[in-house]
């Protein structure tokens, strides 16, 4: 199914008519995000040399996201032959520009255009994984990877696990896909399906939030796993954020948080683009409430999770916000909620809280209603805290 | 999953001997009518009787069939780029120098239309737009062949269509700026028209999922026109480009569709190009038309500029798909997308423009008919001038009112999702409306019909 793939540059970009109703001048909280001074994207390259996840005295430069995918296909490309990287339009760089060059660089053996069919993408993808190749396969947009559910469900998840003593698997294989709403993509160009592959026990379900994390992740699942990795990229990323890169190989693990920002009195656990709003709303509250400090954690990995990191912050806390911005009814909220309450009940000084999509579709004129906002997010740290 | 008589009968040994067999009992089991017809293989027959492929001749020569030898299916048409019936002996177009005239007129103002909205794009006034430059004909032309209460299923370059069945200018702006006159609820990306009656159902933007839908209404509305005889037969419709055929739902709908004989026009416009990737890339084989042939379909491949070949050959499709209680056809309409993708697409980036420029002097179906009217001398370069100037008032018009409109009210984001509203939406909509009245200045509520009440 496919699409109507209207992709590219606008979809990656803040549209110039707002469809949702632009904020009022007297607004404070549901500000564009600024992602050239957010604190939560490596500005300089001494800010990416002090983090221990980054290769140290590494050469660097300033990429925003679709750049650093390139430089990770690149990367990957180069390491070894075994690499393939291939969907629709991926011939001439992708709609998002995430292939740029690299079929010139590579020819087109390795890197090429395929038909127009998602089920056949993953499909041929699980044979070639399943023969010692690492294939890279790109799905247009993540709402068009639903013909490739069969696949990805019954086939890639289940590989090793039917396989058993044959020790057959589909290492390397890493399915990529553009997700997440842009405020104007409406049904079909917005949505953020990572809860329901997560709910398959089988397949690693990665979401960056940067660039550079999107690199170190990226090249993690197709050399450092061999489990089958669904990479799901907020395309509202692809040129909004853009920080410092590492040039050479490098690799972050999955199913390992990062805790963004330390704090002592609320943890707020949220993935992929709204820990930007995150971001803007605990400096919000920090500013409203002195003496407030508010804990941020970005799971990168979905599923399987770190739960312990979660679980010791709120533990410390004791309050706990879950952010994301896909549906909340059975979403990923539901379970990071249930996680903590069942491993830090006594702790708890307030119920778990979700901020999340409401339980619609991505309606065209109500995107700015129905997704997450910062002054959402502002107000549930506020209930939380005054619980 | 298929399980063979065989391995029935080792599994009832299996039984017998104490294995729980029920657990396969749930699998398809190949039905046992369907292996006795095949027992009937005559001693000495010179031909094959499985039951997969009756009448295949045995052959003691083997030999592959090679699609490269086979010939290219021929393109139908009634008239070349000059506007000149071609084959002199066969009967004039059995269209009425009226009906050609507003085949031409609602080909112009689509044309027209794409033209304005396009720039406003550009200008930030609507957030996405897809023209449909080069296919007019393909659309008008096969929709002028349908009968109001034949059902369509589009893709999403089908404007055409919509504008042949009825759909106001006024539908169009209404959608394109997702106001409260939307019969869309202000919910669709722009294009994605939809409409009741004539009814053309609203556009879905995953590729290919339309073509079986199409099948399964056109079983429907076979079924209750035999139910009712009185009224008269229907069909359906069904809009796709050629890389929406490489979609598995197109080979699933093809195929369902011939085995339940179901009344359905397929027609693929095959304009060269899915995005970035040219036909090349998207098939081996004689395009699209090849396929409907394997399924057991009958295919014409039409040239798409032609007006007159593609309304031809639908009402031909149209008289088919009718005929012996219902049966597909496919109708492969050739083009060439003079356009971009869409305003979000710049195709100069795989194609080279003086390609594009090629194709665009070279034949367009707006300028074939009109050179057609001009031949009859039934129009005229003042007229046509007019007809232009007129249009592009129109459409400005419509434009205008339609993008002061309010949106529809916030509720229309939770309604339709059920048919009523759950219970756990209407804590949501309370929560929102807490929300907007906390934080009055975080939300501009101004656009919206019935401002912050919309949520009661």
């Amino acid at each position: 199914m496919a699409s109507l793939r209207t992709s590219f540059r606008s979809l990656a970009q803040t549209p110039r008519r707002f469809y949702s109703g632009a904020p009022t001048a007297a607004a404070k909280l549901n500000l564009p995000i600024d992602y050239k001074t957010t604190p939560i994207l490596h500005h300089t390259s001494a800010s990416l040399s002090n983090t221990s996840e980054y290769p140290a005295g590494a050469t660097s430069k300033r990429l925003n996201l679709y750049q650093a995918i390139n430089s990770a296909l690149r990367t990957a490309l180069s390491k070894s032959d075994r690499t393939i990287v291939f969907g629709e339009d991926v011939g001439f760089g992708g709609v998002f520009r995430c292939s740029m060059d690299l079929q010139t660089e590579f020819g087109s053996d390795r890197v090429f255009n395929t038909p127009l069919t998602e089920q056949g993408i993953a499909g041929f993808a699980i044979g070639a994984a399943a023969e010692g190749m690492k294939p890279i396969a790109e799905i247009q947009f993540a709402d068009y990877v639903f013909p490739a559910f069969d696949q990805i469900v019954n086939e890639a998840a289940k590989f090793r696990y039917r396989e058993g003593a044959t020790g057959i698997n589909v290492g390397g294989l890493v399915i990529r896909m553009p997700c997440g709403a842009v405020g104007h993509g409406a049904l079909y160009h917005s949505q953020s399906p990572e809860s329901l592959f997560a709910h398959i026990p089988g397949l690693r379900v990665v979401m960056p939030r940067s660039p550079a994390q999107a690199k170190g992740l990226l090249l993690s699942s197709i050399f450092e796993h061999n489990d089958p990795v669904i990479f799901m990229e907020p395309k509202i990323l692809y040129r909004a954020a853009v920080e410092y890169v590492p040039n050479e190989y490098y690799t972050i693990p999955l199913s390992k948080a990062e805790v963004i920002k330390p704090g002592k009195d609320l943890t707020i656990i949220s993935y992929g683009q709204p820990l930007y709003m995150c971001s803007s709303a605990i400096s919000a509250i920090e500013k409203t409430m002195p003496g407030v400090s508010v804990e941020l954690i970005d799971l990168r990995t979905i599923y399987p999770w770190d739960r312990q990191t979660v679980i010791n912050s709120v533990k410390k806390t004791g309050r706990a916000i879950v952010v994301h911005e896909s549906m909340i009814n059975y979403g990923v909220g539901a379970e990071v909620a249930s996680t903590i309450q069942e491993n830090a009940f006594l702790r708890l000084e307030a119920p778990v809280k979700r901020v999340a999509g409401w339980s619609t579709h991505t309606g065209l004129s109500y995107e700015q209603f129905i997704l997450p906002d910062v002054a959402r997010i502002y107000d549930a740290i506020k209930q939380t805290l005054e619980y | 999953m298929l399980i063979t008589r065989e391995t029935k009968m080792s599994l009832k040994i299996l039984a017998r001997n104490g294995v729980r067999s029920q657990h396969i009992s749930t699998a398809r089991i190949i039905p046992a009518r369907r292996w006795s017809s095949s027992i009937s293989q005559q001693p000495g027959s010179d031909s094959v009787r499985f039951p997969g492929a009756v009448n295949s001749k045995f052959t003691s020569k083997m030999a592959f069939l090679k699609a490269s030898d086979l010939p290219a299916i021929p393109t139908y048409r009634v008239m070349d780029s000059d506007g000149h019936q071609v084959d002199k002996a066969r009967p004039a177009p059995d269209v009425t120098n009226e009906e050609a005239l507003t085949w031409y007129k609602n080909m112009l103002s689509v044309s027209i239309m794409d033209v304005v909205m396009f720039e406003a794009q550009r200008q930030g006034r609507l957030s996405f737009y897809m023209v449909s430059a080069g296919e007019e004909g393909i659309t008008v032309g096969s929709a002028a062949a349908l009968t109001p209460d034949d059902v369509v299923f589009a893709q999403y370059r089908e404007a055409g269509v919509f504008q042949q069945r009825g759909f106001t200018l006024k539908n169009f702006m209404s959608q394109l700026f997702a106001n409260d006159n939307d019969a869309g609820r202000g919910r669709n990306m722009p294009v994605h028209y939809g409409q009741n009656y004539p009814r053309m159902h609203t556009i879905s933007s995953p590729l290919a999922t339309q073509i079986p839908q199409a099948a399964g209404a056109a079983y429907a509305l076979k079924l209750q026109d035999l139910q009712n005889p009185n009224r008269d037969p229907r069909i359906v419709a069904c809009y796709f480009g050629e890389g929406a055929a490489s979609e598995g739902d197109f080979h699933a709908a093809l195929n369902i569709a011939a085995t339940r004989s179901c009344p359905v026009v397929f027609i693929c416009r095959n304009n060269g190009y899915a995005i970035s990737t040219p036909t090349l890339e998207q098939y081996r084989g004689d395009g699209i038309a090849s396929r409907g042939v394997g399924y057991g379909i009958d295919t014409i491949r039409v040239d798409g500029n032609d007006i007159f070949a593609v309304n031809e050959a639908m009402k031909e499709a149209r008289r088919l798909a009718l005929s012996e209680g219902g049966r597909p056809v496919l109708i492969e309409a050739m083009s060439y997308r003079v356009s971009h993708h869409s305003t979000s697409d710049d195709s100069f980036a795989y194609r080279a423009r003086v390609e594009v420029e090629d194709w665009k002097r070279r034949d367009n179906p707006i300028i074939r008919l009109r050179k057609w009217l001009e031949n009859q001398g039934i129009w005229s370069e003042d007229q046509d001038k007019q007809t232009r100037d007129e249009m592009r008032k129109a459409v400005l018009k419509e434009f205008a009112a339609a993008e002061t409109e309010k949106k529809p009210s916030l509720r229309d984001a939770f309604s339709d999702v059920y048919e009523e509203i759950t219970e756990e939406q209407r804590e949501q909509m309370a929560e929102l409306k807490r929300i907007l009245e906390t934080y009055p200045d975080e939300y501009d509520l101004r656009p919206y019909k019935d401002g912050i009440k919309g949520l009661d």
